[in-house]
């Protein structure tokens, strides 16, 4: 579908989100919680946040919830009955303000999720999740958007991607079926564009490395051991960047309750040495500086070969949450550089 | 949810319980639903992961052969928590089951070959399947070899089995137990399984010939250079690998190895395959 | 800093230590973790006030561990730290030695465990002023007040365990979390996993925490987690008199029974 140019202003934003409200949907967007900006529920265009570079988290909660039911069951005389989660039933959500590098993770996680055998879980969340993404116009030293493919403008996986013109007014690109059917659902809130623009309106990110060196210096490197225990002898193997990331999709699968109880789904990080324990207590990735290079390999090798994606869309949160500042824009950056 | 979700697994009901070794058993499994039993197929090399209700699920090969049908089994050691849960089922209770999953052995690649098989301690049942499929087809391929080990001789698994394969004029069987596992009937051959095959080599080496290799990694490690100096080349070499798992379909993202998961790209591998995987198994 | 450097280079020359764990400079004007080996990167050492992570979580990660003697920069929570940890057997003097910053920037070398345990004595090991106020304002809450607090703070939770990575004292190589048979907490971060996980973190710091702040600085979701280890050293001294980290050999007060125990629910 061609992208369609159109306005609107913050008061008839204002009004979209009280029809949505009305209309039994959730909207994620971010909001000042304490001293930090991250997403949850909000009510009103008000309790948007709108002067932060980016979010605590993620918006992946939209369908890769932190923990999620799979199916309920019940032992009685010897017989099971297993209760599965209804897709119908699952609520519509209005994930407003992200960034574009939050909008394009979605591909990375529907990649992973609907590839072979398509997980119906996800993919019911994916349909009832509407994505509103706002531009940036501020970028920050931990941003690297542009050098994986994205932009501080660019559009790919928002349904509306919406620029702050100022005096109250907004350039709304209607990328995608969905996006039209909001605009269809509201009439009268968005205008002609009448020739606006957002170009001047956007953060310049020039890229920060050059993403075809990768995979190829990842391949040379993946054996040099003392390469990966420089890069990650700081790191304290939490689960930080794993979670706060909006394509990591890690999973785990836990059984609760005994005779009646619910089957989990929650979310797991490959940097916990636990991840990949055998029973037996061997572990193939024993060592911190495996786990580093796992992460670093399953996002810009693996996923790239396999799945045609890269798993990473350079929004830095991973960065700016770790707690010993392993930074992974110098990583890679180093990795570019490495001669091997 | 208009398909069935991958994570749900559909019923089985325990038919049989059989107590292989001291920690060792074998369930017969049969779908309590009957038209999901008919119409459930796989092939050999196949895995399943097997839920005990509240306790979490568990990834065993699929130790039953696919030419005979109207039930499954699997064979575990009680290890940790699904194990322990599983060990201590009865007939008649019912556990989950999600598959088949994972890669096959490519038996019909095999046909007019000579078959090697060597398996150590509790690999023997990713090795059973297909022992029993390619007996069941025996016309099909030329000399069957086994060499199986264990620590002793109460460690070997299936020695049903193993005197069923002993019976056969159509099956060499060569089982061994570690110096020192034997007990005074022993009459098998004591030594461990690559200096076994080592001594048993003339008789099974030949271009014409594809090994299957399960064990623990350390055995691995040392029959791999027996075949290599039998001439057999790295392609027709294969094993199965085993990696800490959780869904069982490519998504969780844990039992990579490098850029392969076992879930879907194994878990059967050939050697010339696994020379070109960083060890992560 | 020059005398930090100085004296970095100096104990590398003589080989008398094989890394230095110590500050570098970090992103966004911060600092960051480095463990120097050679005498000539000496100068990759920094020290000013963003240098506030607690370096002794490292001396009980193996990858740091096989690099030999290890010199820490220290802070006076790391300080204590290492006699915690000395406490709890888990470091000698044949591990260590620190490098206790100051925060006009002096350098003071101390050697030994008890050279150590001598420069602790001086410090102030209470909690400060304003966290004693903090405090007072938390304990004013009624019991119904608190459980209301805690339970909306750690519904941001997210069990990324960075908390306990941070933590130089929470070293188990198995922790309490990652044991199955049986699940003792559970593992995906709802309600009940987050309360359980966090409140057993801060018992099973009781009498241990020394009060660095790290596991709060670790939190991505910024969850008070300092408020709970502080409301349990203020109680374990009011109760036992004790403080952790002030002595290479002491007992931990909530884990030593003595026959003579004023406490009579335990015959």
């Amino acid at each position: 579908m061609e992208t369609e140019n159109k306005s609107i202003r913050r008061d008839a934003l204002e009004k979209l989100f009280s029809q949505w409200l009305a209309g039994g949907k959730r909207i994620l967007a971010p909001k000042k919680i304490g001293d930090k900006i991250d997403f949850a529920a909000v009510t009103s265009l008000a309790e948007v946040s709108r002067d932060h570079v980016q979010t605590v988290q993620s918006p992946k909660t939209s369908v890769f919830p932190r923990v999620e039911e799979l199916f309920s069951f019940k032992s009685s005389d010897g017989r099971v009955q297993i209760r599965e989660r209804n897709g119908a039933s699952l609520g519509e959500t209005v994930v407003f303000g992200l960034r574009p590098c939050d909008a394009a993770a979605y591909a990375s996680l529907a990649a992973i999720f609907t590839w072979d055998n398509p997980d119906s879980l996800f993919s019911a969340r994916l349909a009832k999740t509407t994505v509103i993404g706002v531009s940036c116009a501020r970028a920050d030293e931990y941003c690297f958007c542009t050098a994986v493919g994205g932009g501080p403008g660019a559009t790919a996986g928002s349904d509306i991607l919406l620029t702050d013109l100022g005096s109250g007014e907004y350039l709304a690109e209607i990328v995608s079926e969905k996006g039209r059917q909001t605009v269809q659902a509201t009439p009268g809130q968005f205008l002609p564009a009448a020739g606006k623009e957002k170009e001047n309106r956007l953060a310049k990110v020039d890229p920060a490395f050059a993403l075809d060196k990768i995979a190829p210096a990842l391949a040379v490197l993946f054996d040099d051991a003392a390469f990966w225990e420089e890069q990650s002898r700081r790191c304290l193997g939490c689960g930080a960047c794993a979670y706060v990331c909006p394509t990591c999709a890690c999973f785990d699968i836990q059984d609760e309750g005994g005779v009646s109880g619910q089957r989990l789904r929650c979310w797991d990080s490959c940097g916990f040495s636990l991840f990949t324990l055998h029973t037996s207590g061997h572990n193939p990735r024993a060592l911190q500086s495996q786990r580093w290079r796992q992460r670093l390999m399953h996002k810009f090798a693996y996923m790239p070969e396999r799945q045609q994606v890269l798993g990473c869309v350079g929004c830095g949160r991973c960065s700016r949450a770790c707690p010993v500042d392993m930074n992974i824009l110098e990583h890679l950056r180093a990795i570019a550089e490495a001669k091997p | 949810m208009s398909e069935a979700d991958i994570l749900k697994p559909c019923l089985l009901k325990i038919e049989a319980v059989i107590d292989e070794t001291p920690d060792v058993k074998t369930l017969r499994l049969v779908f309590m639903d009957e038209q999901e039993g008919k119409n459930f197929t796989f092939r050999t090399g196949q895995f399943g992961e097997y839920s005990v209700f509240g306790e979490g699920e568990c990834t065993f090969c699929i130790a039953s052969p696919p030419t005979r049908t109207g039930y499954i089994e699997c064979t575990f050691r009680k290890a940790g928590r699904v194990t322990s849960a599983l060990a201590d089922l009865e007939p008649g209770e019912t556990i989950g089951f999600r598959g088949p999953y994972g890669n096959i052995f490519p038996i019909h690649e095999w046909e007019k070959k000579n078959l090697l098989f060597i398996a150590g301690g509790i690999a023997l049942p990713p090795m059973r399947s297909v022992i029993w499929n390619v007996l069941d087809l025996r016309e099909r391929f030329k000399d069957i070899t086994i060499v199986y080990g264990a620590r002793t001789v109460a460690d070997l698994v299936y020695k049903r089995e193993l005197a069923e394969w002993a019976e056969r004029p159509d099956v060499r069987l060569i089982t061994t137990v570690d110096p020192g596992g034997e007990t005074p009937d022993w009459k098998g051959e004591i030594g461990f399984v690559p200096a076994v095959l080592d001594k048993a080599a003339p008789a099974v080496a030949s271009r014409e010939t594809v090994a299957v290799v399960c064990g623990p990694p350390v055995m691995i490690k040392f029959t791999f250079p027996v075949l290599a100096k039998l001439g057999f080349a790295p392609e027709s070499i294969f094993t199965t690998l085993e990696n800490r798992m959780k869904c069982g379909v490519g998504k969780c993202g844990r039992c990579n190895v490098g850029r392969y998961f076992v879930c879907k790209d194994g878990p059967v591998f050939t050697f010339a395959q696994l020379k070109e995987m960083p060890q992560e198994y | 800093m020059e005398t930090l450097r100085d004296k970095a280079r100096e104990l590398l020359a003589a080989r008398t230590v094989q890394v230095i764990i110590g500050y570098g400079q970090g992103s966004g004007g911060g600092a960051r973790a480095v463990f120097v080996r050679e005498a000539a990167d000496a100068d990759a050492l920094i020290f000013n006030e963003a240098c506030r992570q607690n370096l002794a979580v490292y001396l009980m990660k193996p990858e740091v561990r096989k690099l030999g003697k290890a010199a820490l920069v220290a802070t006076p929570s790391a300080l204590r730290t290492i006699l915690q940890l000395a406490a709890e057997n888990q470091v000698g003097d044949h591990d260590l030695l620190a490098l206790a910053v100051h925060a006009a920037g002096e350098v003071t070398l101390l050697a030994t465990l008890q050279a150590i345990e001598a420069h602790v004595t001086e410090l102030d090991a209470d909690l400060s002023a304003a966290e004693k106020a903090e405090l007072r304002k938390y304990e004013a809450l009624s019991l119904e007040q608190r459980r209301e607090y805690w339970q909306e703070q750690f519904s941001r939770c997210l069990k990324c365990y960075a908390c306990r990575a941070a933590c130089p004292l929470c070293y188990c190589s198995r922790c309490t979390v990652e044991c199955n048979q049986p699940q003792w907490i559970p593992v995906p971060a709802h309600d009940l996993g987050n309360l359980e996980w966090n409140v057993m973190r801060a018992m099973h710091l009781a009498g241990r925490c020394v009060n660095c702040g790290d596991c709060s600085r670790a939190c991505p979701v910024a969850i008070p987690l300092y408020l709970l280890n502080q409301k349990l050293i203020s109680d374990v001294f009011a109760n036992f008199n004790a403080r952790s980290g002030m002595a290479a050999k002491t007992d931990n007060a909530m884990s030593i029974f003595k026959p003579d125990d004023s406490e009579d629910f335990i015959r």
